[in-house]
């Protein structure tokens, strides 16, 4: 663990990655306290001061309704953060469990969950999402449900895969002969050889599901307003353009800044965990 | 049999088996919605005599079998049902914003192959120099936001700030095409009208570029890996020590086997390109199916959600066929192959 990460913080890629994924986070946790106005990520409203460009008062401007916007990038970072946690919280084990069960076991078993992962698949995910979103009423809760739904299938097939590499390893092999039950080679034997892949995607799927979630607010499908969004503030902003563009380009810049330290860092660990692309 | 020719039977029998279970996801779907569909349809005023009317013609009071099974018989009839939305037959609504989408999808496709392609084999090439990670960086930043911000800055970039591209549209309003196929560049180019036709192009290319972005990314990141792991192959040494010219053994023996893999992953981002042009239409004011998909979801139109699912699960399907075919094409195993295997 030590050790991995100092060869990561080595590559100045990595270590840039690293950095901005731990002040990213801080800032999520710590929002309130060091939010310039913290009560500005719900629905609060300050016509003297609505949609002023970027001062030293407000960093990064205000809104229509005269908001704060660095305030709310912090505490939609809150959001996107949760977001992403819990939906990989969840859909993780699901996958891996199904990969590992297809991959090990094989038999009539694999065929079939194999073939429920690739109709899964074969939906556009953001398509999927939006479906799901479409019946739902758009709530942050629904939002995690639809996200995690289109999710599980990419680790189960990333588990299959491997699995069923290893299933004629020798020490799999070894184990059976000894005695072992399916259970303790899948999860103790198998398993321990899926975690790099399954750590390093789960990064680099960190800064996904936070794009994806984005992109059903932008489409007014997810967390609503007054909750702050990074997607719905950037779907708001874009009407006004060019005129109020810190409405838009500071809410993005946030979502490209985000996204491409979980990206840094996800890259770096597939390097030094020995991770096929 | 030929290889070929029983690699495209088998790929069409794998993907009838999974059409299957996308229509019987999507019917999933269709049915987790909370409360009475026709209720909703139909709005707060509607009499519960009109309710049990549509109720009849959705088979609502049917068991969940027999509902995903006049579901299944209409789709086969070419029966989406009707929108309640625009009151149309939904296949009719479809074809009507398709064209735009593909037309998108399409042109984005052709930007990520010629871009991304090439810039993976320059950082491959030049592997552990500046020109390799200079690629990796650019990489990760196109992959690193949705496009709806890349659309978002191209457009305030090249739109705004410098005009050299129109705003939003397809086509300058001053046309007045034939919609024949739906497709304004084939349209224009059958009226025979060239100013036309450089005017639709003209509005294509902003959004198209902000739709293949991560594309791009992800295809020279992918084409990069497969050149590299092709490199330490020992054929290529071998042809390395017979003296044969680097420009050579690039052309002839490392990018070809380095293709196929990258194909695979083209058919997949043409998949998110099919999702990612909701967002991007909605920047440019594209009027295309993302246009059309939102303003049914938000109206709960299920007939209307159900199709154009259906239709871009469809659309991917289709698409990866040909990107197999294309595979087999290119790999003299598969071609040659009498027993054929994938």
């Amino acid at each position: 663990m030590i050790r991995t990460l100092r060869i990561l913080a080595a590559n100045p890629l990595s270590l840039l990655g690293l950095t901005l994924v731990i002040l990213i986070t801080l800032a999520a946790i710590f929002a309130p306290w060091i939010a310039p106005f913290p009560t500005h990520n719900g629905a609060v409203v300050d016509f003297l001061n609505n949609n002023r460009p970027p001062s030293s008062h407000n960093w990064m401007g205000t809104d229509l309704v005269g908001r704060d916007i660095f305030s709310r990038i912090l505490f939609a970072y809150q959001i996107s953060l949760t977001l992403g946690v819990v939906v990989l919280a969840i859909a993780v084990p699901i996958g891996t469990m199904i990969g590992l069960l297809a991959g090990y076991i094989g038999g009539w078993l694999e065929m079939v969950l194999m073939r429920i992962v690739d109709v899964f698949l074969s939906i556009p995910p953001l398509v999927l999402a939006i479906a799901m979103m479409g019946v739902l009423e758009p709530t942050l809760t629904n939002a995690m449900l639809a996200v995690t739904a289109m999710w599980w299938p990419w680790y189960a097939r990333l588990v299959y895969s491997i699995a069923r590499g290893e299933r004629e390893e020798g020490y799999v092999l070894a184990a059976e002969v000894i005695g072992a039950g399916a259970g303790h080679i899948a999860f103790r034997e198998i398993l321990p050889n899926c975690l790099p892949a399954i750590i390093t995607k789960m990064t680099l799927d960190m800064g996904f599901v936070i794009i994806i979630a984005s992109s059903l607010s932008f489409l007014g499908l997810g967390v609503q307003p007054p909750t702050a969004d990074l997607g719905s503030m950037v779907a708001e902003g874009a009407r006004y353009l060019p005129d109020s563009w810190w409405l838009t380009v500071f809410p993005g810049l946030a979502i490209l800044v985000a996204v491409f330290g979980f990206n840094l860092l996800g890259d770096g660990l597939r390097d030094v965990l020995g991770v096929d692309e | 049999m030929s290889g070929f020719l029983r690699l495209l039977l088998n790929r069409l029998g794998i993907s009838l088996i999974v059409l299957v279970g996308v229509s019987m996801l999507i019917f999933a779907i269709a049915r987790i919605i909370p409360g009475d569909p026709a209720r909703i349809a139909l709005g707060p005023n509607a009499n519960a005599e009109q309710i049990a009317k549509l109720r009849a013609e959705m088979h609502l009071d049917a068991s969940l079998p027999v509902q995903y099974g006049h579901f299944v018989v209409d789709v086969l009839r070419g029966d989406l049902g009707t929108s309640l939305y625009t009151n149309r037959p939904v296949t009719q609504d479809i074809a009507q914003f398709l064209p735009a989408t593909l037309e998108l999808v399409f042109l984005a496709g052709f930007i990520m192959v010629a871009v991304g392609l090439p810039l993976g084999i320059l950082a491959a090439h030049y592997r552990g120099r500046w020109q390799d990670h200079l690629v990796r960086v650019i990489a990760l930043l196109t992959v690193s936001a949705p496009a709806f911000v890349w659309a978002v800055i191209l457009m305030l970039l090249f739109a705004f700030y410098l005009p050299l591209f129109p705003i939003a549209g397809r086509i300058s309003d001053i046309y007045d095409i034939e919609r024949t196929t739906g497709f304004l560049t084939i349209d224009t180019l059958l009226a025979g009208n060239w100013t036309a036709f450089g005017s639709a192009v003209h509005h294509l290319i902003l959004p198209a570029i902000a739709l293949s972005l991560s594309g791009i990314g992800q295809a020279a990141r992918l084409t990069r890996a497969n050149m590299v792991e092709t490199y330490d192959k020992p054929y290529i040494e071998m042809a390395q020590a017979y003296g044969f010219f680097p420009s050579r053994i690039a052309r002839s023996y490392a990018f070809k086997p380095s293709l196929i893999p990258s194909l695979t992953i083209i058919g997949l981002d043409f998949a998110a390109m099919l999702g990612n042009a909701f967002l991007v239409e909605a920047v440019f004011a594209w009027p295309g199916l993302s246009r059309y998909g939102v303003a049914v979801i938000l109206r709960k139109d299920l007939n209307a959600i159900m199709g154009t699912v259906l239709i871009i699960a469809i659309t991917f399907l289709i698409v990866n066929i040909i990107v197999d075919l294309m595979i087999a094409f290119l790999n003299p195993r598969i071609r040659y192959s009498t027993r054929g295997t994938s």
